[in-house]
């Protein structure tokens, strides 16, 4: 389908603008190319999981998660946390109204672990730049990691190691659930396409423009000298940059996915992806009001873990 | 009438709470505007999702930043 689009955007460019072919021409050539389509499977992706969303509240998600038996309860919070919109800033409340209806601990992280790194932008970035394959190994392999993270944590027994005042917390009822009509929900999901759009248009553009000059002058290959195969050190350097670059996978992926054209493995890539959006500095401030630091660190040390595995794991599938 | 916006301080609710000012003054409503920032208040009315809307003690939204129409809608 995108090969029509693709011809389009040849002939626009080459035929009826005149314009030779050139460094700089290729590069207009994948703005063009690339902005329409990352806009158009961007705002499928959010409109999608909006509309899903509408079914299922945090509320709801609480219910279904409590009393679960501890795997069980991680796989279906690793799914779940999935539809959730995640902002760093209700991470505390989340977490205090999940542990005080009884969701067990290692559950709980799962779905922290899983809410932020699975998310609406990312995915729909990832199936616009690196394809539905790569898009696909990406949600796999971070369920795994929230998966395998919460029953680490809830092997550990680490319920010592949260703030007392959490269970000390008297937590009221909540948010009545409203009936949705049909038309709700695509009202819904149509109006939240927009405000995401709103807000990371010119953070896509911008990253699209960059890569897009990488993709006219920089001959492919020309990093894989420094961090390609030889350079085994890559994934946790890729990890430790991602994680800084808190929140912003919209302005990283695509140009992520030109550097994997110019010599980073794909592996790589798709931890420094799974860094960006799951360890944040400022996530780990706020958790520090709940979590006393043991728990907070072997919490990130475990994600981290997980992702450079995942990384390296990828790196030799994908040679 | 009172208008309780709940969050911890980010942007969000910093939104929500400058949408529900200018609803308010376009409405001609009297009523109180408070901002709960302790973690303890929020969690009392079972909010999971900041920021949250709560009218005269009823949580009336929650994990999002309403638009000024829609605060209007809820205030009449």
């Amino acid at each position: 389908m995108w090969k029509y689009w693709e011809n389009i955007v040849d002939y626009l460019v080459y035929s009826l603008l005149k314009l030779e072919k050139n460094a700089l021409t290729s590069a207009l050539h994948f703005f063009i190319y690339d902005t329409v389509k990352i806009f158009i499977l961007l705002s499928l992706i959010i409109f999608v999981v909006s509309f899903l969303r509408t079914y299922i509240s945090t509320e709801k998600t609480r219910r279904i998660l409590g009393g679960k038996n501890i795997f069980l309860g991680t796989i279906l919070a690793s799914i779940l946390g999935i539809f959730t919109p995640f902002c760093s800033c209700s991470a505390i409340p989340l977490f205090i109204g999940f542990v005080e209806a009884g969701v067990p601990l290692g559950v709980t992280f799962s779905f922290l672990v899983a809410s932020p790194m699975i998310n609406e932008i990312a995915v729909g970035l990832l199936l616009s730049t690196f394809g539905i394959k790569i898009m696909f190994f990406y949600i796999v392999n971070g369920m795994l990691i929230a998966i395998i993270s919460g029953n680490v944590i809830a092997y550990l027994k680490l319920e010592k190691y949260v703030e007392d005042f959490v269970f000390k917390t008297k937590v009221g009822a909540g948010l009545i659930e409203q009936k949705w009509l049909i038309k709700d929900r695509i009202k819904f999901a149509v109006d939240y396409v927009l405000d995401i759009i709103k807000k990371v248009w010119y953070y896509i553009l911008i990253a699209i423009g960059i890569g897009g000059f990488m993709h006219g002058y920089a001959p492919a290959g020309i990093l894989s000298k420094w961090v390609g195969e030889g350079n085994i050190f890559a994934v946790p350097i890729a990890v430790l940059i991602g994680v800084p670059l808190y929140a912003n996978a919209a302005g990283v992926i695509p140009i992520v996915k030109e550097l994997t054209r110019l010599g980073v493995q794909t592996g790589t890539a798709l931890a420094f992806m799974m860094a960006v959006t799951a360890l944040s500095l400022p996530e780990f401030i706020i958790l520090k009001k709940v979590l006393k630091l043991r728990l907070l660190i072997t919490y990130f040390a475990i994600i981290a873990t997980g992702i450079i595995l995942v990384g390296y794991l990828f790196n030799i599938i994908m040679k | 009438m009172k208008i309780e916006i709940l969050g911890t301080g980010c942007t969000k609710c910093k939104n929500l709470f400058n949408a529900v000012q200018e609803a308010v003054k376009q409405t001609n409503i009297s009523c109180e505007i408070e901002k709960v920032e302790d973690i303890s208040k929020i969690m009392s009315y079972g909010v999971m999702m900041t920021p949250a809307l709560v009218i005269n003690g009823e949580v009336k939204s929650a994990g999002k930043v309403l638009s000024v129409d829609d605060i209007k809608k809820m205030l009449v």
